[in-house]
């Protein structure tokens, strides 16, 4: 794929967590405007490894928007400036030839930078380990119509439940509060029969654990809400405001 | 840590604390906008005279008066660590800040309580001050009516006190709504009539209190 698009790239190169990061200039040229940002950098990416260098490290998966990998600060908004998009469904037609692209990694404390792009989310996954998850008996799966469940909480559980845990919301925050995630993923499971069970220690714990991996705090400006792709909604954390205060005053 | 303690220094409980003590001090402004709004009977202050010493004198007032207290330094002393606290979760900042995902004055509440903090620290010098910590009113040498007049005939205090409307009008913009946010109020039926009532609120409330100086500074309330 040939296009005509030549860019000037700002890249965020970092050797490791312990080093000291620094902004590098690339030139791309040919870029098509039909790529996804993410092909953008595999055509550098190709040239640096041609040219002897080491390659721009970034997360990536699926390139579909579903797994929540891609993580790129695209000229000081995650994902870039488009709404309702990961970095990996974001095209080149968003930008204009000619134009210089500065790419951050997601900055939190709780979000350490592994390598260049690339950082360390699994403070997301310490937090639905904490309490994400229903315990059920293994066994025959049962009857999908067992549990009656009406078609707006499903609609609404499953709102929730799109969240794809990339963390732009702890990007876009200015106190990199995990809120909205830890959130989406307490409703999923507070708004379904299923979750039902260990609901009043989810909040609990998913909180405290959230509190423990160093995100700020909410303060209700609604950044995380208007740059997540999946378009988690505030009356998340709202729920989950009433889940872990009426959790504390009823646990044992 | 007892299980109080421990809720109320998470994330979550040190918010619930901003709003509900964010809210008493809404519900404060309210009594203290329409007491101060009787100067507009423009009898001479005779209307807000009386107005004034009844809160000075009955007792339920000064109990309430120690709460405010109590509550406005929790909303303070909170605001501060929170700000601290939540500033320090970056420690590498951005080079880019891109186009806005929210707006100024929501990302600014702390710079605007500071503002409204170093504004009230010049408030209460100028009247709580007086009318607590001297005999000029009680001894009848002075009223607080005549007091406000004396105040304002200067205009650096006026300005003062517009800049300080002003903070306040945007501190409670982004938190009105915001306190109901963090109480875990938001639903479909109520937010919007949350929403408007905060944004009313918080643009009426400040102009009827910045309307005070300007209006005995230009003589208009004699």
């Amino acid at each position: 794929m040939e296009g005509n698009m030549n860019l000037t790239l700002k890249v965020w190169r970092q050797k490791n967590s312990n080093s000291e990061g620094r902004f590098e200039t690339y030139d791309v040229k040919g870029i098509s405007e039909d790529m996804s940002f993410l092909e953008m950098f595999d055509v550098l990416n190709e040239r640096l490894i041609t040219e002897g260098t080491e390659p721009v490290a970034f997360d990536h998966d699926c390139r579909e928007g579903i797994c929540g990998m891609c993580s790129m600060y695209i000229n000081g908004q995650p994902h870039g400036p488009n709404r309702g998009v990961t970095t990996c469904q974001l095209h080149m037609r968003s930008f204009k030839n000619g134009d210089t692209i500065t790419v951050e990694p997601w900055r939190a404390k709780a979000f350490p930078v592994i390598k260049d792009l690339a950082v360390n989310r699994s403070s997301f996954d310490r937090i639905i380990s904490a309490g994400g998850f229903v315990s059920v008996n293994t066994g025959n799966a049962q009857d999908a119509n067992a549990l009656p469940i009406a078609k707006p909480d499903a609609d609404e559980a499953f709102m929730a439940a799109a969240c794809i845990g990339c963390g732009a919301c702890v990007a876009a925050c200015k106190n990199a509060s995990a809120m909205l995630f830890t959130s989406a993923k307490i409703s999923q499971l507070a708004l379904l029969p299923q979750g039902q069970a260990e609901r009043s220690i989810r909040a609990e714990k998913m909180v405290a654990q959230m509190d423990e991996e160093g995100f700020g705090a909410c303060t209700n400006t609604g950044a995380c809400e208007a740059e997540c792709p999946k378009g988690i909604s505030l009356e998340n954390i709202a729920r989950m405001n009433r889940e872990y205060f009426s959790a504390v005053l009823t646990s044992k | 840590m007892s299980w109080v303690t421990k809720t109320l220094s998470s994330s979550l409980g040190r918010k619930l604390l901003m709003g509900v003590t964010g809210l008493s001090l809404i519900a404060f402004l309210l009594v203290h906008c329409g007491i101060n709004a009787c100067i507009f009977f423009n009898d001479g202050g005779e209307t807000f005279n009386k107005a004034a010493e009844f809160m000075g004198t009955n007792w339920l007032i000064r109990t309430a008066e120690i709460g405010l207290f109590l509550g406005l330094i929790v909303h303070i002393v909170d605001g501060l660590l929170l700000w601290k606290s939540n500033n320090e979760k970056r420690p590498v900042k951005y080079a880019v800040n891109g186009a806005a995902n929210s707006t100024w004055y929501s990302r600014s509440m702390g710079l605007l309580g500071t503002l409204l903090l170093i504004f009230l620290v010049i408030h209460l010098r100028h009247f709580w001050v007086v009318s607590r910590f001297t005999d000029e009113i009680t001894s009848g040498k002075e009223t607080l009516f005549g007091e406000m007049k004396e105040v304002f005939e200067n205009p650096v205090p006026v300005v003062i006190y517009v800049l300080g409307c002003i903070s306040l009008a945007y501190h409670l913009l982004h938190g009105f709504q915001s306190s109901f946010q963090s109480l875990g109020w938001n639903h479909p039926k109520y937010t919007p009539f949350i929403k408007s009532v905060g944004t009313g609120f918080a643009i009426i409330i400040p102009l009827i209190f910045a309307a005070m100086p300007i209006a005995m500074y230009l003589g208009i309330i004699k």
